[in-house]
């Protein structure tokens, strides 16, 4: 089993001139395999400080992370990650993108060859596996990125507003291939957006997240994830179910940044 | 045809050309302005896209101007024009002497100016000798002095002063001006000068043909003409000189006043009365040669002189407009054994000269200072392996080196046999390598900029990762990177030898800072999601380095490649200038201290060719290695 377990994570920055910043405060959850975990919240709540936590870029200075039996140390291939601009390497071609992670393995040539093609084709980029990435619009790029991602098989993939650069309709179609990848693979996803509609159809799972200090606010089990393996999008979002879950978050965001403009100007 | 005439033929079709290109181009332009006259918007950019007519009309007036003020197309055109107007020259020279005793290019006639001159002194000298220094006895005994000093100077121009011989040879002079004017506009040729100027074509270079500028025998009829006026005229001219208003009475007076008036001096114990007679003594001997005469006395020579003048500027004709027209700024002088261009034609090298200057130093054989421009040489391998080949590698090997035996024989054994090898003692066959001044500069270049990227880049990434590094080898580079390059060159060059070593290191420091700076500057902007990515993707540390750093930072160290090109060239060439045996910049150096200017210009179109080459070739590549610049 390689559940990702959040124990009491603290997470504090000293800027250089001495003030403390309260990132994360006392942050716990577990999330088992397999499940599609989102997570919302207004600008500062320290969403993205999590997920830096989660990938190993930060160590927090409190708590405990583990993923299956290891605890969190640093960066690894277990926990892929996907950008919010791609952050795909321009100066390589697609296919070198793809198969970056395991050229630095040294793997094996033919064998990558092969993996490349299937998850080009899975993310419907067959054929431009010789293009140059600045070349491909951003929906093609995070395509690209989340092959990238996917081809080094990690257990936990993480993605940072990775749809939050694309227009409306690239938009949808990459939500369903991102809920069409998670039920193929039954990969553990957590997703990170400031768009509440897409919070609620790629999350099986939606935490709602608090500034000052960044904590979590409140967790809701969503049915709509499923739903959009089998239904237009476009009506599940018109579904009352789906609309009332929306306001409800809307207005509890909206709550809270109201409160940090009101403590700001006092 | 001559290599002169040929030249002059290639020129005259490029100039005729080159003006037929530009009206075209302004034709079409102005046609392509009017076209887009829907176009209502001032200031849109895209009017400033495209424009390949303006290029070309751009270039064809640079060349334009430079055949024009360069006298090429004058010589192309007009090639005798040069010599004629050498013998015109010559003329000009042998009336000046006469010319300017009368108001012809002077103001006033030179006689005139003498009294005015002298008749001012007098006044000062009378004006002194009303001062407080002298006493009135002073004054009473002075006084006769000035007023015959004052008697002399009017004789000289009083009507009657002139003697008979002096007349005879007034008209004497004015008769063969006549002459020589009438053989002028009769346009009589010398008995044989047909031959003479065949002969002379012949015999002498071309213009431009050799160091020569212009060559001095006449070599056409008019040319001939000029010249058959221009030795009698100098002869008449010398005649002129001799001649003096200086009677007798006027000798005698003027040897006893200067007598009596050093006698004064010599008696008088007082400065003033010194003072006195020396200014009146250089007074007397200011006119004593008798260039003053009466008024109207020289006439007849005035007359003749612009007669001759008249008929002069007539026979000239069309080489008068060819002078102010084809040849811009200046015109031809004589001097006593050549003519001379004096004007743009002279420092500003002719096209056709230069081009040509640039084929002779081409020739392999030719070269300059003995050492070839651009060619190869044949080089034995074993040069090559015994350089690249350490000889220490012998000494590695178990064994002793061999020793002569009691017989005086030594005999090689496989130690022995390595070392030969390592230090290039065999033989082999011969390859070609590039020579030359143009190839050293090159190599030196390559060399200094190779060096540079090679620990550059490398110290550069790891300043921008690092902070200990940035913080440590900042204060080195910033130490020695502000002075300019050249001012280190005597330090390097004293340290390093004049050979390619001292410069090869300049321009490794050079190149060196600069390559640091712009791969620091890479590795500092690259985004940190991507680095981000390559950990979640497994890389290493060197991983990232090489994969995603320097990737990611080649935008940069490119663009400092070519800077660091551009600075190192231009670094070279006064480093070559400073020290050296070879290389463009010698050659620069050593053409402007013969004052060579057709072979600066060589060297100066040679380096900007090789530096726009080098610009391209960095262009090209920046081009195929980092399309994605700017794109990411």
């Amino acid at each position: 089993m390689s559940d990702l377990i959040a124990d009491a994570i603290d997470m504090t920055f000293t800027t250089p001139n001495g003030d403390v910043v309260r990132a994360l405060k006392n942050v716990s959850f577990t999330l088992k395999e397999g499940e599609l975990l989102s997570v919302l919240g207004p600008s500062g709540c320290g969403k993205t400080t999590l997920l830096n936590l989660i990938a190993g870029f930060l160590r927090p200075t409190g708590g405990e992370l583990t993923l299956g039996n290891s605890e969190i140390d640093g960066p690894g291939v277990e926990r892929g990650m996907v950008f919010q601009q791609g952050a795909l390497f321009e100066w390589l071609t697609v296919a070198e993108n793809v198969d970056f992670g395991l050229r630095m393995k040294k793997a094996d040539k033919k064998e990558t060859a092969r993996k490349v093609e299937e998850w080009l084709e899975i993310v419907g980029l067959q054929g431009f596996g010789d293009t140059p990435t600045y070349q491909l619009s951003g929906g093609m790029q995070q395509r690209v990125a989340l092959a990238r991602c996917l081809i080094n098989d990690p257990d936990l993939i993480l993605m940072d507003e990775p749809l939050g650069a694309l227009d409306a309709l690239t938009r949808e179609k990459m939500q369903s291939l991102v809920l069409k990848i998670w039920k193929e693979t039954g990969k553990t996803i957590m997703i990170i957006t400031h768009s509440v509609e897409e919070a609620l159809l790629l999350g099986e799972r939606l935490f709602v997240m608090a500034p000052r200090p960044g904590r979590l606010h409140k967790e809701y089990s969503l049915p709509f994830a499923e739903w959009g393996l089998t239904q237009d999008p476009r009506e599940i979002k018109n579904h009352p179910e789906f609309t009332q879950t929306r306001e409800e978050i809307l207005s509890m965001i909206w709550n809270m940044e109201e409160e940090i403009m009101g403590t700001t100007s006092s | 045809m001559s290599a002169a005439g040929l030249r002059g033929f290639i020129i005259g079709a490029l100039f005729i050309g080159l003006i037929l290109a530009l009206i075209s181009c302004w034709v079409y332009g102005r046609r392509l302005i009017k076209t887009e006259k829907t176009d209502a918007v001032f200031g849109n950019p895209v009017k400033a896209l495209g424009g390949w007519h303006w290029i070309v009309s751009g270039v064809a007036t640079i060349l334009l101007v430079w055949l024009y003020f360069s006298w090429d197309a004058a010589r192309a055109f007009f090639p005798h024009a040069a010599n004629e107007l050498c013998q015109v020259a010559k003329v000009n020279t042998a009336v000046h002497p006469m010319r300017s005793s009368f108001p012809f290019d002077e103001r006033l006639p030179k006689g005139t100016v003498i009294l005015d001159r002298e008749n001012a002194q007098l006044q000062r000298i009378t004006n002194v000798l009303g001062g407080p220094e002298f006493s009135d006895e002073d004054r009473s005994q002075l006084q006769p002095y000035l007023d015959r000093a004052q008697g002399i100077l009017t004789s000289m121009a009083s009507e009657g002063s002139v003697d008979d011989a002096t007349l005879q040879a007034i008209e004497g002079v004015a008769q063969r001006i006549t002459d020589l004017t009438a053989i002028l506009e009769a346009g009589e040729l010398p008995e044989g000068a047909d031959a003479a100027i065949i002969q002379a074509r012949e015999n002498q270079p071309g213009w431009g043909d050799s160091t020569q500028e212009v060559p001095v025998e006449p070599t056409s009829e008019r040319g001939a003409l000029f010249d058959s006026v221009a030795k009698p005229m100098a002869e008449v001219s010398k005649d002129f000189s001799k001649i003096r208003n200086t009677n007798e009475q006027f000798i005698v007076d003027v040897e006893t006043l200067d007598q009596e008036l050093k006698d004064l001096s010599a008696a008088s114990n007082s400065d003033a009365v010194k003072n006195f007679a020396r200014d009146m003594g250089k007074l007397l001997k200011r006119v004593d040669n008798g260039a003053v005469f009466p008024p109207g006395a020289l006439d007849p020579i005035e007359v003749a002189l612009a007669n001759f003048h008249e008929v002069q500027q007539e026979k000239q004709g069309s080489l008068k407009l060819i002078d102010s027209f084809a040849m811009p700024s200046g015109t031809i002088l004589a001097g006593n054994t050549a003519c001379s261009e004096q004007g743009s034609g002279r420092w500003l090298p002719k096209p056709s000269d230069t081009f040509a200057t640039l084929v002779r130093l081409s020739d392999p054989d030719v070269g300059y200072k003995g050492f070839p421009l651009l060619w190869y040489k044949q080089k034995p391998l074993s040069e090559m392996v015994g350089f690249l080949v350490p000889d220490f590698i012998a000494d590695l090997i178990p064994g002793e080196y061999p020793r002569h035996g009691s017989d005086g024989i030594v005999q090689a054994n496989f130690k022995s046999k390595v070392l030969a090898i390592a230090t290039g003692n065999f033989d082999s066959p011969t390859v070609p390598v590039p020579t030359g001044h143009v190839w050293d500069s090159i190599m030196r270049v390559i060399a200094g900029l190779f060096l540079g990227i090679l620990l550059g880049v490398p110290l550069g990434l790891f300043m921008g990762l690092s902070r200990f590094a940035k913080g440590f080898f900042d204060p080195m580079i910033e130490l020695y990177r502000p002075v300019p390059p050249l001012a280190w060159a005597p330090l390097i060059l004293t340290i390093f030898g004049i050979q390619d070593d001292g410069k090869i290191f300049l321009l490794f420091m050079v190149a060196f800072a600069i390559m640091v700076i712009s791969a620091r500057t890479g590795a500092t902007g690259t985004q940190l999601s991507k680095i981000h990515a390559a950990h979640s993707l497994g890389a290493t540390r060197w991983q990232i380095v090489r994969s995603v750093i320097l990737p990611n930072s080649l935008p940069e160290i490119l663009t400092g490649i070519r800077i660091s090109i551009g600075v190192c060239w231009g670094t070279l060439v006064a480093a070559e200038m400073l020290a050296g045996t070879t290389g463009i910049g010698f050659v620069e150096n050593v053409a402007r201290k013969q004052s060579d200017y057709e072979i600066i210009w060589v060297t100066i179109i040679l380096l900007g060719m090789l530096g726009l080459l080098f610009d391209l070739i960095m262009r090209f590549v920046i081009h195929k290695t980092i399309p994605w610049r700017g794109k990411g």
